[in-house]
């Protein structure tokens, strides 16, 4: 890594922490229960919005009935999502004549996007109508990260409160999170984009001539199909010109905004943000990975704000960041040292003034090593899921690191809300450990941990680790999940190891060099995101439900502090260790040994 | 058994130190019998083991049948040691409860049933019926002459008599009981050594305090505690995770060998030996014995907690009260100065002093003869033979004094010689009476001296304050727990005290009542309190409080609203109490750290070990460069068990304990345990591979 590549990550993050403070603190008003300046901006919008939707926002719900609420109403935006594919020919809006999603794809991408996850077995430009593409996947877009922010807000009360029932309303969290943060950043966004070229219309593909006309050869076949052979024995082929290409078009830079805020990552097109008309230009890319970690970022300091000690939301940032740097810079090294085949050959991997040097397969050329690794990093660490380059293609230690980072349960930085509430469930458990270790029963924020709150916290950390090595288990006994499985040894171990992961910790993103939209790998990678979201997200409102009901105790000199540099090392540790001991068997069968191997 | 052998025997082995020939003994036999599965279902952790165990040598069976997966010797070492890893952590918890058991042993020989004198009704003179004590029940009272057992738990309703307590508390110094006030309580299986006692039973057979006593000990009634239950959720967790992320990983190596096109998948013995390695043997092994340990320090500390809740409460404890006399002062007033009225010599009011104090057998009268002979060099003089007349003290007059020829020497409290001083038409003069606010103001008590209506002076008593005690506060506060003395003195005084001795806070002309609503004040702010007490007026407070520490020679009252009894009487004890609680929670917290980042070195051994054959680059991994894949899983596995063995001492001692702010604790145990934890295995193991091959066993 040169200088260079320094400069940039720091650019990065500099712009990341210095744009998280005020969004932090603008999001913690707009949480606040108290009106206030910001609150009192949209209340005529809000009022107009629940009594339209016969909403009582005045109502205090227990975490069952905010459970229940958030529940159905993503069970309902998965039915949208759902029929909205199986009808599309029949729809508006559908210049490309779109055929019916076949059922089994139809499934996993409803369940995908109604689950922040955002996995994509289909191929956008070819599969979707544009009218699914916004009212289907461009509203769940929304409402899957709405969702994952007011379950969060629901925790942060269950912190903040004492001797209460109520976790606040769903409804209001919901319109809040849509209306105040979503909404107006993807606007800034959107337009942002389209100023850099991602396009937004509504017209049918474009067919254009090309600038320099060129042909390709193609087996001459017969009337049974099959190639033509001559007496020679090869195949007849004749050279067919091209002159024209098709360029697909639609509302994508409306999609993109709120795909890298909201954590979704569900690409307009099928290659996602490396397509020119998604990602054009080395500053749409910078703002578009700032938006991936952006909002998480930005959370933990609202968490800080909302509990009444700041120092509490900096010191979850800090233990994110105490994973996040060191991982950017490992794969980012990684990429940039190049691939350990070629050592040794006349190939020259450094950087220079006339090439970018590294390991550049896969990736594109606009974004270079540093654009694309700081990608992967991030868009593995917040589960976001949408890649600018392909993962597959990268070395095995700097494939490692986003897997790893999936695998990590998606709580550094992870999905809008998810992820700091999963992190939530990590400092619970790194609490219960810490108190133990100082004689005190376990107390975060003034909550005592006991043994509901720890059987929950468990549940939380254990759900996504259970479904990854379960369902890979499955996939690789299955010969129909190995059927989807490209490559040969360590690297297709690692392919379908991947899919699982990033399915079971909702993150989205795919290796690549796996066939998963067979009815096979839809419904396992289905099951695992249904799995990864919802039983989640409710045993964290029990939690919270348990807290709130707690009474407040007072911190002493005896009390373990929470916001200091001990405790942040201690829940990277915990973070790290879950993550390493349960995975690294797993890991040793695929990157490890695909790296060890390439090294002999 | 008489009178002397109980004193033997109890003062010598009523509490069981260190470990006996006999206690291993017992121990080995307790490990063997622990292994019913029945025993082993309780805790996740080694039932896993258990399930492993069994497995493993069902597989040396099939191997010894000639289908084995592997060598059949690798798979009987590796099974022999997943056994021993059991009979390990069996062994822990036998030895912890030994000691118990040892001492429920004792503490049986002393609920002998004796044949009680059953009367009427409450009078010495009433009518007996000789009854076994076995039959008494709350309510019926009895008569204990000298040289009996007392039958039963009860309170003394008439008469007065040295008991000898050793059975109980182990002090054999006898103690007296006498009816009403604080000393009237008496423990079944006692003995009365001299003079008689009418009891009333307050507890029916199989309730008494001996009987919960020996339950405590034996283990009989320890329930796990809610840091234990969370505990236990939490190493389930890990051993799911570990148990998933194995038992995945045969089909992970089945595939991995179709891919590579090579080696052989994993075995079923090695992935059983990763199994154990992985899921916290260590700290599941030890988890029980550290609980049992934790109450056997209580009892050796003479503390007998009524659960093991209680124990971990001290632990969490965010207040203490203590009571200022006995506790954080000397239990008397010593006299440290004299004061003389205006025109009087220091001499002559010291000389009036003694005078007046010659007769005064009070611990403050003695002190104030001692005061006299040290300063001026005044001897004792006999009251006979000066005819002089003593004055006792009385509630009425509060005061005392002595009539010697025309002299009418009196000393009291400044109020009441003030009112004496104005009824023989006299008066006290202001300079006196500064000095006497002086001396309040001071935290010592101002005890005036008069000779008929002639003003000498003031005697300053002061209280002593416990040497040591401030630093034990110091410690407190380090730890984050506040102390407050509670006195009846006045605010001043109290203020004075509470200064020097450097406790938080105090409550000064402290009631019953006041007690009480400080103790609810302070609980309202969601504070634990932890207080001591042993009168009946405490019982309100003492049921109040989360941790209550009753003094054994208090009443049954007070006994009963507590959580624990202090056998020695000794209120400095809570602060032990706290700390013996916190210290059962380190200890867990210390183990399950090291238990988990004990992990790591295990897979650097395992993970090359077991795919090795199909991606050999993953050699690369063995970074302890362990002879063979067999000597690499066998040296994990007998680490893992050895570990326990290694650690059974700590968990029954604890871990050292430091008066330190949580963050500083945190750091150290982190340190040590962590880092420890994590450095350890990879001696561990590399030694014990070493051993193998030299004893070509690998």
């Amino acid at each position: 890594m040169n200088a260079n590549d320094y400069l940039q990550l720091a650019l990065y993050l500099v712009a990341l922490l210095l744009l998280a403070k005020p969004l932090g603190d603008y999001m913690a008003l707009v949480f606040a229960d108290a009106p206030n300046r910001v609150t009192r901006l949209g209340a005529r919008v809000e009022r107009g919005i629940y009594r339209a939707c016969g909403i009582a926002a005045d109502e205090d719900m227990g975490w069952k009935r905010y459970a229940l609420a958030m529940l159905c109403f993503n069970m309902l935006g998965l039915l949208a999502v759902y029929a909205l594919q199986r009808l599309q020919p029949w729809l508006p809006l559908n210049p490309q004549h779109m055929a019916a999603v076949s059922p089994d794809s139809a499934v996993n991408t409803a369940i995908s996007f109604a689950t922040n996850t955002n996995w994509q077995g289909y191929g956008g430009e070819s599969t979707m109508s544009y009218l699914t593409q916004m009212l289907g996947l461009g509203v769940q877009n929304f409402l899957s990260a709405a969702t994952g922010i007011a379950i969060l807000m629901a925790v942060i009360r269950g912190f903040v409160r004492h001797s209460a029932k109520g976790l606040g309303n769903f409804w209001v969290d919901l319109v809040r999170s849509t209306l105040y943060v979503l909404l107006p950043l993807s606007l800034l966004l959107s337009i942002v984009l389209v100023s850099q070229g991602v396009v937004q219309n509504l017209r049918p593909f474009a067919e254009v001539p090309v600038v320099q006309a060129s042909s390709y050869t193609e087996a001459v076949k017969d009337e049974a199909g099959k190639p033509r052979m001559a007496a020679a024995g090869h195949e007849v082929t004749h050279a067919v010109p091209v002159a024209t290409q098709t360029l697909p078009m639609g509302p994508a830079a409306s999609q993109i905004a709120i795909k890298q805020l909201g954590t979704n990552g569900g690409g307009f097109f099928n290659v996602n943000s490396a397509h020119p008309y998604e990602n054009p230009t080395p500053l749409s890319d910078f703002l578009e990975v700032l938006a991936i970690l952006l909002i998480p970022a930005g959370l933990c300091l609202t968490f800080g704000r909302m509990v009444g000690d700041r120092r509490q939301g900096w010191a979850l940032l800090a233990a994110m960041l105490v994973i996040f740097v060191p991982l950017l810079l490992a794969c980012t090294a990684a990429e940039q040292a190049g691939n350990p085949a070629l050592h040794g050959l006349a190939v020259d991997q450094h950087a220079s003034a006339l090439q970018a040097g590294g390991n550049m397969e896969g990736k594109e050329v606009r974004f270079g090593i540093v654009g694309s690794a700081r990608w992967a990093v991030a868009t593995s660490a917040a589960s976001n899921g949408s890649v600018n380059s392909m993962h597959d293609s990268y070395t095995p230690l700097g494939g490692l690191v986003p897997m790893w980072l999936i695998q990590l349960g998606e709580v550094i930085f992870g999905g809008v809300g998810s992820g700091l509430y999963g992190m939530l469930a990590f400092a619970v458990v790194a609490v219960f450990i810490a108190g133990l270790m100082v004689g005190r029963t376990p107390e975060y924020l003034g909550k005592k941990i006991e043994a509901y709150e720890m059987k929950m916290a468990s549940l939380t950390v254990l759900l996504p680790c259970v479904l990854v090595v379960i369902g890979t288990a499955i996939a690789v006994m299955a010969p129909a999940g190995v059927a989807g499985v490209a490559n040969p040894g360590a690297h297709g171990f690692s392919e379908v190891l991947y899919a699982l992961s990033s399915a079971s910790n909702n993150n989205g993103s795919a290796f690549a060099g796996l066939s998963a939209n067979t009815p096979f790998w839809n419904v396992l990678l289905g099951v695992c995101m249904f799995l990864a979201r919802f039983p989640l997200a409710i045993a964290m409102l029990a939690l919270a439900g348990s807290l709130a009901a707690k009474r407040h105790v007072p911190a002493t000199a005896g009390t373990l502090p929470t916001h200091t540099p001990l405790f942040v090392t201690l829940l990277a540790c915990v973070v790290v260790v879950v993550g390493a001991l349960t995975f690294l068997p797993a890991l040793a069968l695929g990157p490890i040994a695909d790296y060890l191997g390439s090294m002999r | 058994m008489n009178y002397r052998d109980t004193a033997s025997m109890t003062t010598h082995s009523r509490v069981v130190r260190g470990f006996s020939r006999a206690l291993l003994l017992a121990a080995v036999a307790d490990a063997f019998r622990k292994l019913a599965p029945r025993q082993q279902f309780r805790n996740p952790v080694m039932f896993v083991v258990y399930v492993c165990s069994v497995l493993t040598t069902l597989l040396w069976v099939q191997a010894l049948a000639g289908h084995g997966e592997a060598p059949t010797g690798f798979i009987f070492a590796v099974s022999l040691w997943l056994w021993f890893t059991l009979l390990f952590a069996n062994f822990a918890e036998a030895i912890a409860e030994g000691r118990g058991k040892a001492q429920a042993a004792a503490l049986r020989s002393s609920r002998k049933d004796v044949v009680a004198k059953k009367l009427a009704n409450p009078s010495r003179d009433a009518f007996i019926t000789y009854v076994p004590s076995s039959e008494l029940r709350t309510g019926n009272h009895v008569l204990v002459d000298a040289g009996e057992l007392i039958p039963g738990d009860g309170e003394v309703v008439e008469g007065a008599a040295s008991v000898d307590e050793s059975a109980i508390t182990g002090e054999s110094a006898p103690v007296i009981r006498e009816s009403g006030g604080d000393r009237s309580a008496v423990t079944g299986g006692t003995r009365v050594l001299s003079d008689w006692l009418v009891v009333r039973i307050t507890s029916n057979p199989g309730e008494s305090f001996l009987d919960r006593m020996i339950a405590m000990v034996e283990g009989a009634a320890r329930r796990r505690t809610p840091n234990e239950i969370a505990l236990t959720i939490m190493l389930a967790k890990f051993t799911l995770i570990f148990l998933l992320a194995c038992a995945t990983l045969l089909p992970y190596s089945i595939y991995s060998v179709q891919a590579a096109g090579s080696g052989q998948p994993i075995t079923l013995t090695v992935l059983t030996a990763l199994l154990v390695c992985l899921i916290p043997t260590t700290i599941g092994a030890l988890l029980s014995a550290i609980g049992i340990a934790g109450m056997d320090r209580m009892i050796r500390a003479n503390v007998i907690a009524t659960s093991g809740r209680a124990v971990e409460a001290a632990g969490d404890v965010d207040v203490l009260l203590l009571d200022k006399t006995g506790t954080i002062t000397l239990g008397n007033r010593q006299a440290d100065a004299f004061h003389p009225a205006p025109g009087v010599d220091e001499r002559a009011l010291a000389e009036a002093a003694q005078l007046a104090s010659l007769a005064d057998e009070t611990p403050e009268g003695r002190s104030i003869v001692v005061l006299a002979k040290e300063r001026f060099g005044l001897r004792e003089h006999d009251l006979e033979r000066l005819h002089a007349q003593f004055v006792p003290f009385s509630a009425q007059t509060r005061m005392s004094g002595v009539d010697m020829g025309g002299q009418r020497i009196r000393k009291g409290a400044v109020d009441a010689i003030e009112r004496y001083l104005v009824a023989a038409g006299g008066h006290l003069p202001a300079a006196l009476k500064r000095a006497a606010d002086d001396i309040a103001r001071r935290g010592a008590t101002p005890l005036m001296v008069v000779d008929g209506h002639a003003p000498l002076g003031v005697i300053e008593l002061k209280d002593v304050i416990k040497g040591g005690i401030k630093e034990r506060f110091a410690e407190m506060r380090a730890m984050g727990i506040k102390t407050i003395m509670i006195t009846g003195d006045n605010p001043l005084t109290a203020a004075a005290i509470a200064a020097e001795a450097g406790v938080d806070d105090f409550l000064a002309e402290a009631t019953p009542e006041a007690k009480l609503k400080l103790i609810r004040d302070i609980q309202a702010e969601n504070r634990l309190v932890a207080m001591c007490g042993d009168g009946t007026n405490d019982a309100p407070a003492l049921a109040q409080a989360d941790v209550a520490v009753a003094m054994n020679t208090g009443t049954q009252a007070a006994k009963e609203a507590g959580n624990m009894v202090d056998l020695d009487s000794n209120p400095t004890k809570l602060i032990e109490v706290v700390e013996i609680g916190k210290q059962m929670l380190i200890t867990r917290g210390a183990l399950t750290t090291f238990s988990i980042a004990n992990d790591i070195a295990k897979y650097f051994a395992i993970i090359p070990a077991a795919f090795a054959t199909t991606y050999p680059a993953l050699n690369a991994l063995n970074v302890m460069h362990l002879a063979t894949a067999r000597s690499a899983i066998l040296s994990a596995v007998i680490f893992n068990a050895l570990i326990i063995v290694v650690l059974i001492p700590l968990a029954l001692k604890g871990v050292a304990y430091r008066a330190l702010g949580a963050g500083a604790l945190l750091r150290r145990n982190l340190l040590v345990y962590g880092l420890g934890g994590v450095a350890v295995p990879f001696v561990g193991i590399k030694l014990i591979d070493m051993l193998l091959v030299l004893l070509r066993l690998a």
